[in-house]
C-alpha cells in the first residue's frame, strides 16, 4: 500500500513531493545530457563511488554516470537487449551487466531509452571498484580518451577508521590531495579553461547543503512508520544524490527532502499504511524486477527503513561530511578520502555498521542480496552475514538474483524464499508474544 | 470428526495429507502434477478424502503448499514447504534440528527449532544439480527406472567422479563414462555422491545440527541416504512418510488453524 490515501497525507503536496522532484529532475538530467550530445559535446564519464562532480562542474564537464544508465535500462525492462548486443560481442555473461550494458550503449551512439549521452572527454573514477578501471580502458580504446584513476586508501582494520590529526590519515590526505591537484591539470588540459576555485567553493558549498540533508533524511527514516522505503523511495534520492552533487538543484531538493520527511513524522505518515516488519537491505537492488521484488516484501507489511545500498552508492553524502569552504582542495581530497573509503567500508567492513543499524532503525530483519554480476558486492556477503548473527540475534535472508540480467532472477524462486522468511518472522514475533521465547 | 488437510503441489508430483485432529495421518495421495495444476491439487485432495474414508465437508481446513500453492484453489490459506518440510519433519521426529529436502526440482536445507519453526534455510539457485532432476537426466541416459536407481548404485565399487555442475550436462557426462566402458553400477555411485557433496554444502551453510531429517521424494532413495549420511559424516532419519513430510506440515498449519479459532486466546496469539 503506497502513502497514497493514508490518513495525514494532506492536500499541500508535501507528501511524494521528493519522489515528484526526482523524477522530474531526472527527466531535465537527460534533457541537458541529449542536447548536448546532439551538440557534440563530451561529458565526464563518472561513477557513482566518488563522482567529483564537485570539481567536474567547475570545467562545465556534464556528468554521466554510466551506472546509472545501465540500471535504468533494466528498470525500463530493457536490459537485455544491451547485454546481448554486447555478449554477441563476445563479452562473457559472467560480466558486470552494468558494463555490457554500456558496451551496447557505445555502440548505439550514446542512446539509451531516457535519452543520449555524449561521449566521454574524459573519465574520472576510484578504486573503489576494480570493475571500474577495466571499464574506463573500454573507452580509452574506443574513444582514445584520458580516464583518471584516483587511488583512494581505504579502511586498514575492521572499526578503526582513523580521521583528521591521526598520522595516518594525514599521509593519507596528502596522497589524495597529489592525485587531486594533478587530476586539475588534466583537465584543464582536456577543456582548455582554467581552473576556478571560487566555482569549486561554490560548488562544494552546494554538495555540503546536499550531505546535511541526505544525512537527516536518513536519520528521520529511524522513526516509526519510516517516511520512506529504502529501497525504493531512496533509488530516486540517490538518483538525486549523485546526477546533482555540487549543484544548486541538488542543494535544493534535499532541503525539501527533509522538510517532506519531517511533516511525514509529524503527520505518522509511513510509506506502508501498515508497517509491520522493518528491514535493512544489504547489496545492489534487483532491477530486472525492480518494483515486483519490493512488492514481495510489502505484501508481508515489510519495509526497508535502510540499505547499505543508500550507503556506498550516495557519493558519501551519508557520512554528512562537510567541506571547508576556506580550502578548498584540501578539504576536497579529506572529503573524497572519507566518502570513498566509507564507500568501500560498506563492502569490506560492513558487520559492526550493520548492528548499529539494526539497533537504531529497530530492524527485524536484514535481507543479503548477492547479485551474479558484481563480484565487489556479493562475495563476502555469506560471511558477511554469518558474522553479523554472532552479533545480533536478528533474522535474516540470503537471497541471490541480479542487477541487470533477467535471466537469472527467477521471481517464483525469490517469492518462496521471502514468504518463508516472512513466515518466520511472523512465528518469531509469535513466540516472543507469548513468552515462549 | 473434524479434519485438517495439507496438499503440496510439487514440481512433478502433488502431494495430500489428511490428518485427525491429534495429528494421526488418515489418508494421503500422490498424482502427477502435470500441466493442470489446479486439476492436480483436486484430484490429490480427492484421492487422499478416500483414502482416509472421509467426506469434503470433515475437512474443516486446507492448507496449500509447493510451487503450486497459490493454485489449491480449495485451500484457506498458503504456507511455503520450507516451512512445512521443516514443521512435518519435526512432528515425526522431535529431536530433528535440521532437515535437509531433496526435490525433483530443488533441494532445501532447513535449520528448525524444537517447535518445528525456521531458523535459517537455503536452496540450490537456479540449477537443478543436486536435486532429483539429476538423478531423473541420470536415469533417462541410462535407461533405468528412477526407483531402480538405488539399488543399482549400491552395488558400485569404483564411483566415477561426476564434474559438470548442470543437470543437462550431466547426461552427456554419464554418457561419455559409458563410452569409456565403466560400469553403470559405479557411474550411478558417481551420480548420487555427486548431489550428496552439492547437497552436503548446503547443509553445512545453514549449519548441521544433530538430528538431521532428509525428506522428499529422493529420501526413498536408499543411495541417496547412504551416500548423503556419508558425506554429512551422520546417521539420517527418513520416515515412511518422507514424500509427504511437506503435505503433512501444511496439514499441521491447518489443524492449528481448526485449534486457534476453538481457543480464543490462541487465536489473539495467531493473529498477534
Amino acid at each position: 500500500m503506497s502513502a497514497q490515501g493514508v490518513p495525514g497525507v494532506g492536500q499541500d503536496g508535501l507528501v511524494g513531493r521528493g519522489n515528484r522532484d526526482g523524477a522530474r529532475l531526472f527527466r531535465e538530467w537527460f534533457d541537458g545530457l541529449t542536447a548536448h550530445a546532439e551538440a557534440g559535446g563530451g561529458g565526464a564519464y563518472v561513477f557513482v563511488m566518488g563522482s567529483l562532480g564537485e570539481l567536474l562542474r567547475t570545467f562545465d564537464l556534464p556528468l554521466v554516470f554510466p551506472e546509472i544508465n545501465s540500471l535504468q535500462t533494466a528498470v525500463r525492462h530493457q536490459a537485455h537487449d544491451y547485454l546481448n548486443e554486447a555478449e554477441d560481442l563476445g563479452y562473457s555473461p559472467d560480466i558486470c551487466g552494468y558494463v555490457k550494458a554500456d558496451v551496447a550503449t557505445q555502440r548505439r551512439g550514446g542512446l539509451l531509452p531516457m535519452g543520449r549521452i555524449p561521449k566521454p572527454t574524459i573519465a574520472v573514477l576510484t578504486n573503489a571498484c576494480n570493475t571500474y578501471i577495466k571499464w574506463a580502458e573500454i573507452w580509452e580504446r574506443m574513444y582514445h580518451m584520458p580516464s583518471y584513476v584516483l587511488d583512494i586508501p581505504g579502511t586498514r582494520e575492521a572499526g578503526r577508521q582513523t580521521w583528521r590529526g591521526d598520522g595516518a590519515f594525514e599521509k593519507d590526505r596528502s596522497y589524495v590531495t597529489a592525485q587531486l591537484r594533478e587530476l586539475i591539470g588534466v583537465l584543464e588540459g582536456v577543456t582548455g579553461r582554467r581552473f576556478d576555485v571560487d566555482r569549486l567553493r561554490e560548488t562544494m558549498g552546494y554538495a555540503n547543503r546536499m550531505s546535511r540533508g541526505w544525512k537527516r533524511v536518513l536519520e528521520l527514516n529511524r522513526g516509526r512508520p519510516a517516511p520512506f522505503n529504502a529501497l525504493s523511495d531512496g533509488t530516486i534520492y540517490l538518483g538525486v544524490c549523485n546526477g546533482f552533487r555540487g549543484d544548486e538543484r541538488g542543494a535544493r531538493y534535499f532541503e525539501d527532502l527533509v522538510e517532506e520527511m519531517e511533516v511525514k513524522r509529524q503527520r505518522g505518515v509511513g510509506t506502508l499504511g501498515d508497517e509491520r516488519f522493518r528491514l535493512v537491505f544489504v547489496g545492489v537492488p534487483c532491477y530486472p524486477i525492480f518494483r515486483r521484488f519490493n512488492e514481495m516484501f510489502m505484501e508481508h507489511g515489510g519495509t526497508f527503513v535502510h540499505s547499505t545500498y543508500l550507503w556506498f552508492a550516495s557519493g558519501g553524502a551519508n557520512v554528512g561530511w562537510e567541506y571547508d569552504l576556506t580550502n578548498p582542495i584540501e578539504s576536497l581530497a579529506e572529503g573524497l578520502l572519507v566518502g570513498v573509503r566509507d564507500a568501500m567500508d560498506s563492502m569490506f567492513f560492513q558487520t559492526q555498521a550493520l548492528a548499529r543499524m539494526i539497533d537504531d532503525y529497530e530492524v527485524d530483519g536484514v535481507v543479503f542480496h548477492p547479485i551474479k554480476s558484481c563480484r565487489t558486492v556479493s562475495t563476502g556477503l555469506a560471511d558477511n552475514r554469518r558474522a553479523l548473527m554472532t552479533l545480533r540475534d536478528t533474522p535474516s535472508l540470503f537471497i541471490e538474483s541480479d542487477m541487470m540480467d533477467k535471466r537469472v532472477v527467477s521471481e517464483a524462486q525469490l517469492k518462496n524464499r521471502i514468504d518463508a522468511f516472512f513466515e518466520g518472522l511472523r512465528s518469531r514475533r509469535q513466540q516472543i508474544a507469548a513468552g515462549t521465547r | 470428526m473434524a479434519y485438517a488437510a495439507g496438499v503440496d503441489v510439487g514440481s512433478t508430483q502433488t502431494k495430500a495429507v489428511l490428518i485427525d485432529e491429534q495429528g494421526a495421518i488418515v489418508g494421503r495421495s500422490l498424482v502427477p502434477t502435470g500441466a493442470n495444476v489446479i486439476k492436480a491439487a483436486e484430484t490429490a485432495f480427492a484421492q487422499a478424502l478416500a483414502d482416509g474414508d472421509a467426506r469434503e465437508e470433515e475437512v474443516e481446513y486446507v492448507v496449500g503448499t509447493g510451487y503450486g500453492r497459490y493454485k489449491v484453489t480449495f485451500g484457506n490459506t498458503q504456507v511455503t514447504e520450507i516451512s512445512c518440510h521443516g514443521r512435518g519433519a519435526v512432528h515425526m521426529f522431535p529431536a530433528t534440528r535440521t532437515v535437509v529436502d531433496m526435490g525433483g526440482q530443488d533441494t532445501k536445507a532447513i535449520r528448525v527449532s524444537p517447535r518445528g519453526e525456521i531458523l535459517d534455510f537455503c536452496m540450490n539457485d537456479k540449477c537443478a544439480a543436486g536435486t532429483g532432476r539429476f538423478l531423473g537426466a541420470a536415469s533417462s541416459a541410462l535407461e533405468i527406472p528412477l526407483d531402480e536407481l538405488g539399488g543399482t548404485a549400491l552395488r558400485g565399487e569404483r564411483p566415477v567422479r561426476i564434474s559438470t555442475t548442470c543437470t543437462v550436462f550431466a547426461e552427456s557426462e554419464v554418457l561419455s563414462w559409458l563410452g569409456k566402458g565403466k560400469r553403470v553400477e559405479d557411474i550411478l555411485l558417481g551420480v548420487h555422491q555427486s548431489i550428496a557433496v552439492r547437497s552436503a554444502g548446503l547443509l553445512r551453510r545453514v549449519g548441521v545440527e544433530d538430528e538431521v531429517t532428509f525428506t522428499g521424494g529422493v529420501a526413498r532413495n536408499v543411495a541417496m541416504i547412504n551416500t548423503l549420511e556419508h558425506a554429512l559424516g551422520v546417521r539420517l532419519n527418513v520416515s515412511e512418510e518422507s514424500h509427504y513430510m511437506g503435505a503433512l506440515g501444511a496439514a499441521l498449519f491447518a489443524r492449528d488453524h481448526i485449534l486457534a479459532s476453538r481457543s480464543p486466546a490462541a487465536a489473539r496469539l495467531a493473529a498477534s
